[in-house]
């Protein structure tokens, strides 16, 4: 498995890693940050991690989905800092005999991540910002 | 002399609780890490979480407070000491 935090995210090391012979699929989400929000321009992103854990829950969801599908590699890879629109801050991926369990997957890596892992984003606006979902 | 030197420094060492604070709860304590004194005898998950938000009534309003202790979330009743890595979690929002 590949996971870890980052300052920047190489999507070629992430192909490299899941990329193998005996797979037919290789299947990544890339998440990126997006120059809009609510109906007000967004100028940047922050992300900050409790890295222990963060990498810890990481490690879990990538444990979850080898034990649901029948994939060959996991990867999962977060960055933490200062990011801009259009950068990249999250990659999932997996690699599998048949399309089908790479899709679900991959989905089910992300999905998991969003709920469960020590990290946080800071959203800036023009003229403020904030922590994103922390309030009701 | 030196070992009762020792003895009252892990003693003090030990008896304050360290808590990690990550995201907005930085911003609504001005500090990165808290500690609990030992004589507001807080021994449970929820103890704590009362406790802070009576110290920090702003931490009440999020959508939801979680603790982890040594990098697993913690159940309400679940038991503090002040040798466990304890963390507050406030709402996630990667990816």
């Amino acid at each position: 498995m590949l996971v870890k935090l980052t300052d920047c995210i190489d999507i070629n090391e992430v192909y490299e890693y899941l990329y193998s012979d005996e797979a037919g699929a290789v299947n990544t989400f890339l998440g990126t940050v997006r120059n809009h929000s609510k109906g007000k321009t967004v100028i940047k992103l922050e992300f900050e991690a409790y890295e222990p854990m963060a990498l810890k829950e990481l490690n879990l969801i990538a444990e979850r989905a080898k034990q649901q599908w029948p994939i060959y590699k996991v990867a999962i890879i977060h960055v933490v800092g200062s990011k801009q629109p259009g950068e990249a801050v999250v990659i999932t991926g997996v690699s599998s005999a048949h399309r089908e369990a790479s899709f679900e997957a991959c989905r089910f890596l992300i999905d998991e991540l969003k709920k469960t892992v020590p990290i946080w984003k800071k959203e800036y606006y023009e003229d403020s910002s904030v922590w994103v979902n922390a309030h009701p | 002399m030196r070992v009762l030197r020792l003895v009252i420094f892990l003693t003090l060492v030990l008896s304050v609780m360290e808590i990690l604070l990550f995201g907005i709860t930085r911003d609504i304590t001005g500090q990165q890490r808290l500690n609990v004194p030992a004589d507001q005898n807080i021994v449970t998950v929820k103890g704590l979480k009362q406790w802070l938000v009576e110290q920090y009534p702003a931490i009440g309003k999020l959508s939801s407070l979680a603790v982890a202790v040594n990098n697993t979330y913690a159940e309400d009743e679940d038991n503090l000491t002040p040798e466990s890595e304890i963390a507050l979690i406030p709402p996630v929002s990667g990816g």
